[in-house]
């Protein structure tokens, strides 16, 4: 279940085209991305959510109304309750914070980390890549709900560690991407031009090298995004992830909706449904950014 | 080409070495222990001298090194131990749960393989049309649904139609059977996790059929074939199927090592005395020396599959092996 | 809706003692042979060895290979107080030389599974395992028989126990189901440890084999000590640690059963489902679920700021709401709600937090708060993984602590990190604790209270307390020491609020109809050797 193999990605060197103005772009990628825009749009949908959830709902999420308990959809209640009389609409609306919360940031920071780490193995090579590459291989190998019970376990339940236990493992997997692009760009001449001139490794890094794999960087981020989302979604059905009484997809699905999965099943079919839609959703806008950004599949 | 092998098997050990330090120094870490949880887990009166006398008949008062040593020489020598939890031989523990565990892998690559390739091909073939991106939708769904949903909404299924059909709700059988003893039990239990797997993971190679396709379908000689007036059909099915399964096997095998201990969660929902399952319930209960024996199976499988794979793309492009 | 229930409050099934007499010999002359009796176990097993083990998870695939002394009444295991001999011969006796000695007379027609025959010297060594152990060899219990002096066999089949001092604790203490007997032929030959893995009992059937983490098959044991049981010819323990796929097996019929108990919600759906193939047992439960505040922190060290806690708590609207998605269900205090000793519902409304007029306990506790000068207290709130009753009772208390504007952040972990968190680094600001015994025992089980138990986390000394509780050790008759439990109840939970109760737990066994002769106890670990059950098929 829990695999990240799907990423293997090909980045090549980005080279960069005359910009045409933006809204022809934009009407350009719905025309050539039809299954990415429509993941664009559950994305979009989803930020919009989390961004007005306040405004969207007007109950609580997380207080209890018993007299309320299991009450099949209506019109107060379009998507029904759940066992402890909470609005479940209410419940996904500010679910999808946690989940672009949890998923963003574990996205961005481990893409973030394993791009420095990608490029300075490559930039540095020899030993340090050697012993850098076997560390990686560690990570890589290592089951990952292993890492994430270990995580949880040793610093306990609650978002920070939640997305602790999700960025580690994709460290390895954006650096070793990151690295194979760098290595490529190692070896091409400017960079010798640059060493020739005198610059600084730091400079040569920031100003060559790392705008040269910000392609493979950015497939990565979106590629992880939903992936992060599933993450949180199945260590929280696992219980070792978000807790009570914070809303999140897959807390809902925990407990609860597996016992009222038949009695009052919009308990269990509403979060579902949630995350399978905002995971489809980041998966069609990244495969999308990934034919954008990647010359080799553009020219087909 | 020897050289080669030789070069990849020994940058093996220290991933292996790197894994059990990790995973050893990684449990020691969590607080508590296997005694405590097996004393006080039911909430019952515990004396410190119990819980004492406990640790030491597990070997857990001695230093952190000596029980290092003792599990890492253990593991070369293939010695894995007893479980702490059970007391029962490690390698009975996992070889009772890897027939099942391996079982499932099988049908549910089948299950991939037969989801994935026609449909990659079609895909292909009919590029960027409404059939495509139906495919595509399809495919990338299987990623999208939660596996353990997926699982309870396929049991709560059968209980409920099978109820509406023939009056008495009918659910899989809960516990393992051979498939030699009872091939239609065993199947009937395996089929459904086996299928919700397989569907997850005809995802990736689906896409991977299209694209190495697509890269082949452009290729001289497909345009040789069609001018020489060839029947698309024959075209995609000899030659351009033929030499783009090469990734495509890959994938499919790095998958199957996957598959193998991975199936955490669907395991947890059908119910399947597998690896998986084994897995959570070591770390639960603490169970160190079941764990890192675990841990380490998983990462020599996963590891030699990479080095398999390694060498395979070695022996067909000499450039990598020179590189 | 209606559910066919058994439930039998203690005075109740005194009084119907009779007449279930004469319901059990109709029932004899119809009972069915044969068959085999599949059941799920939530749980997994550690080691076979009763006497080092504590979890349903072994005494429900296991217990029924054994046999042991005595045991609860399995016709009326409602009864805290009604005893039967097992492997003793006669009644169980009541006690001689002011109540300091206890002869057993043993039955001579038992067997072991392995031919050996039983006698009084097996009895002698698994009860000196378990009370006297030798050095490094656990025993779990130790501790429930500190009132014994000596057991020693007086003859072939007589054993006689010898206590230090008067107990009424002593003979529930002897009916724990953990109390295995063992035969002293392999505790001398293979050791102290071999029961970890092996088995050889007495018990009404004989172990199979097990498939770790798939299931125990048990098959009919035809020398067991009672003549014409057990009526089924086998079992079957499956695991199943899922609860949902638990309840789906009885539905699929993949199982007929499950021991520990299930929610309403889930009872309910099984009856809508299946209408009168499904029975249910139900039944208070000897566990209550507590919060602990730890008093080695501030502001918990404050009796005020615990007070405001429980005061916070609508412990009669929750059991009304609760007991609907959750095992929980009665408020009671100390004592397990259906013994004698327990406090009436009058008594319980004088106490702290029990009043049924929550605006004005809420209103208390806010000042309480204030005046302790923790007005806006957060915290964060140590919970166990486990869904039922735990998880479910946590995300009601965090919602009644936000009423009177106490922030609670719940973490929650795994068992074991959850009891490290507790034992050994006391590491928590308030934690769910509970308190589930097997053989409801209040004297020996009100001990969690005390600052200096083994089992108590709180962090505290209260000599009063202690001292109360000796008194309540020495009390003779049953009329003193419902007094002094009156006064200690008040000290623990309504003047100190040393820890915080929340409700009992209820059991809610619904089956498959045809499972017949098994009957609910107040516990998951007791009336679990199977001999009597039989299948209806």
């Amino acid at each position: 279940m829990v695999t990240t193999s799907e990423i293997a990605v090909e980045a090549q060197i980005e080279e960069l085209a005359d910009k045409p103005p933006l809204m022809s772009r934009i009407r350009d990628f719905g025309r050539r991305q039809p299954l990415g825009s429509v993941g664009l749009i559950i994305v979009l949908v989803m930020i919009f959510a989390s961004v007005f959830a306040t405004v969207l709902t007007p109950y609580d999420p997380e207080a209890n109304a018993f007299e309320f308990m299991l009450t099949p959809p209506n019109f107060d209640y379009l998507m029904g309750t759940d066992q402890f009389g909470r609005d479940i609409l209410t419940r996904i609306i500010y679910g999808a914070r946690t989940a672009l919360f949890v998923g963003f940031t574990a996205a961005f920071i481990g893409a973030t980390v394993g791009l420095v780490l990608g490029v300075a193995s490559a930039f540095f090579g020899g030993k340090f890549d050697l012993i850098f590459q076997r560390v990686m291989d560690v990570f890589m190998a290592f089951p990952l709900i292993i890492l994430a019970l270990a995580v949880v376990s040793i610093f306990g339940t609650g978002v920070q560690n939640v997305i602790i236990a999700i960025t580690i493992p994709f460290i390895p997997r954006c650096a070793r991407v990151v690295r194979s692009s760098a290595l490529a760009i190692r070896e091409i001449p400017y960079i010798d031009a640059a060493r020739a001139n005198g610059f600084s490794n730091s400079r040569i890094i920031m100003r060559h090298m790392v705008p040269n794999v910000m392609a493979p960087f950015l497939i990565m981020i979106t590629a992880f995004v939903g992936q992060a989302i599933l993450l949180e979604a199945s260590l929280s059905y696992l219980g070792l992830g978000v807790q009570e009484p914070i809303p999140a997809w897959g807390l809902m699905l925990q407990g609860g909706a597996e016992e009222y999965v038949e009695s009052a099943p919009w308990v269990a079919i509403w979060p579902g449904i949630a995350i399978s839609l905002a995971v489809f959703g980041f998966n069609l806008f990244g495969d999308a950014v990934r034919d954008t950004l990647d010359p080799k599949l553009r020219s087909q | 080409m020897w050289q080669y092998i030789l070069k990849r098997l020994f940058l093996m050990i220290p991933t292996l070495l790197g894994a059990a330090i990790l995973i050893f120094f990684l449990l020691r870490l969590i607080p508590g222990d296997v005694c405590e949880i097996k004393l006080a887990g039911a909430g019952l009166y515990v004396d410190q001298e119990q819980i004492d006398i406990c640790r030491k008949d597990l070997g857990l008062d001695k230093p952190m090194l000596v029980q290092f040593w003792n599990f890492f020489f253990g593991f070369l020598t293939f010695d894995l131990g007893k479980s702490m939890w059970t007391g029962k031989e490690i390698t009975f523990e996992l070889g009772l749960r890897f027939e099942l565990s391996l079982q499932v892998a099988i049908m549910a690559t089948l299950t991939a393989i037969l989801i994935a390739i026609p449909l990659g091909t079609i895909s292909a073939v009919k590029q960027n049309t409404w059939i495509d991106y139906f495919v595509r939708a399809f495919s990338i769904a299987g990623i999208a649904i939660p596996s353990f949903w997926l699982g309870i909404m396929i049991i709560l299924g059968l209980l409920i139609s099978t109820q509406a059909l023939f009056g008495t709700p009918w659910m899989p059988p809960i516990e393992y059977v051979p498939i030699w003893e009872d091939p239609l039990a065993n199947l009937s239990q395996l089929i459904w996790p086996a299928v919700a797997t397989g569907y997850r993971y005809s995802a990736v190679a689906t896409r991977m059929t299209r694209s190495a396709l697509l890269e082949v379908l452009r290729e001289d000689y497909i345009r040789t074939a069609r001018a020489k007036g060839l029947m698309e059909k024959l075209i995609i099915n000899r030659h351009a199927l033929k030499n783009s399964m090469l990734p495509v096997v890959t994938v499919i095998g790095i998958e199957f090592a996957f598959l193998m201990g991975g199936l955490v969660v669907t395991e947890q929902v059908f119910n399947l005395n597998g690896l998986g399952k084994l897995f959570v319930e070591s770390v639960l209960n603490q169970d160190f020396a079941l764990t890192q024996a675990l841990v380490m199976v998983v990462v020599s499988v996963f590891i030699f599959t990479n080095f398999v794979v390694d060498i395979l793309y070695a022996w067909l492009d000499p450039r990598i092996r020179y590189a | 809706m209606k559910f066919p229930s058994l439930k039998f409050a203690v005075p109740l099934a005194a009084g119907l003692a009779l007449s279930f007499t004469m319901a059990d010999t109709a029932q004899a002359q119809k009972i069915k042979r044969g068959g085999i009796l599949n059941f799920v176990v939530g749980s997994k097993i550690p080691s076979y060895d009763g006497h080092i083990e504590g979890t349903f998870g072994m005494i429900h695939p296991i217990r029924p290979f054994y046999s042991t002394l005595i045991r609860v009444n399995p016709d009326n295991p409602q009864s805290p107080t009604d005893f039967i001999c097992d492997l003793c011969e006669g009644g169980v006796p009541k006690g001689d030389d002011g109540f300091t000695k206890y002869v057993f007379k043993i039955r001579k027609n038992v067997k072991f599974h392995d031919g050996t025959p039983l006698t009084a010297d097996d009895i002698t060594a698994t009860y000196k395992k378990i009370i006297f152990p030798p050095e490094g060899i656990a025993s779990a219990r130790k501790a429930f028989f500190k009132m014994v002096d000596s057991v020693e066999s007086t003859g072939k089949y007589e054993v006689t126990f010898k206590l230090k001092f008067p107990s009424g604790s002593f003979i529930p203490s002897v009916a724990m189901p953990f109390n295995f007997v063992y035969s002293k032929k392999d505790l001398d030959e293979k050791g102290y440890t071999w029961h970890k893995t092996n088995i050889n009992g007495t018990g009404a059937f004989r172990f199979v084999q097990h498939q770790p983490g798939s299931f125990v098959e048990g098959k009919r044991y035809e020398n067991y000590h009672i003549k014409g049981k057990p009526y089924l010819d086998g079992f079957k323990a499956i695991s199943a640690p899922k609860m949902a796929l638990r309840l789906q097996a009885i539905r699929g019929d993949r199982a007929a059963i499950e021991f520990r108990g299930f929610p309403p919600k889930a009872r309910d759906d099984l009856v809508k489902a299946l209408g009168d193939k499904i029975t249910v047992q139900e039944s208070d439960w000897n566990c209550a679920l507590y919060v602990t505040p730890n008093q080695r922190r501030k502001p918990f060290d404050d009796a005020r700021v615990r007070k405001a806690l429980s005061l916070a708590l609508d412990r009669w609207g929750g059991s009304k709401y609760l007991s609907k998605i959750a095992i929980v269900k009665t408020v009671g205090g100390v004592v397990f709600p259906n013994h004698p000793l327990a406090a009436t519902r009058e008594e319980l409304l004088k106490l702290t937090g029990y009043g049924t007029d929550v605006a004005a306990n809420r209103k208390e506790a806010k000042r309480l708060l204030k005046e302790a000068g923790a007005e806006n207290l957060k915290m964060v709130f140590n919970n166990r993984g486990v869904d039922q009753p735990y998880k479910v009772v946590g995300t009601w208390l965090i919602d009644q602590w936000k009423q009177i504007g106490v922030e609670a952040e719940q973490q929650v972990n795994p068992s074991p990190v959850f009891y490290a968190k507790l034992r050994k680094k006391s590491d928590f600001d308030v934690s769910i604790d509970f308190n589930c015994q097997s053989v409801v025992n209040p004297i020996a089980d009100v001990t969690k209270f005390l600052g200096s138990a083994g089992n108590n986390y709180g962090g505290y000394k209260d000599e009063v307390l202690e001292k109360i509780y000796d008194r309540l050790l020495r009390a003779g008759t049953e009329k003193e020491q419902r007094v002094i439990m009156r006064e200690f109840e008040t000290r623990a939970i309504s003047d100190q609020v040393h820890m915080i109760p929340t409700l009992w737990w209820y059991k809610i066994n619904p089956h498959r109809s045809y499972v017949k002769g098994w009957k609910i106890a107040p516990s998951h670990y007791l009336n679990q050797a199977l001999d009597q059950v039989w299948l209806d098929k």
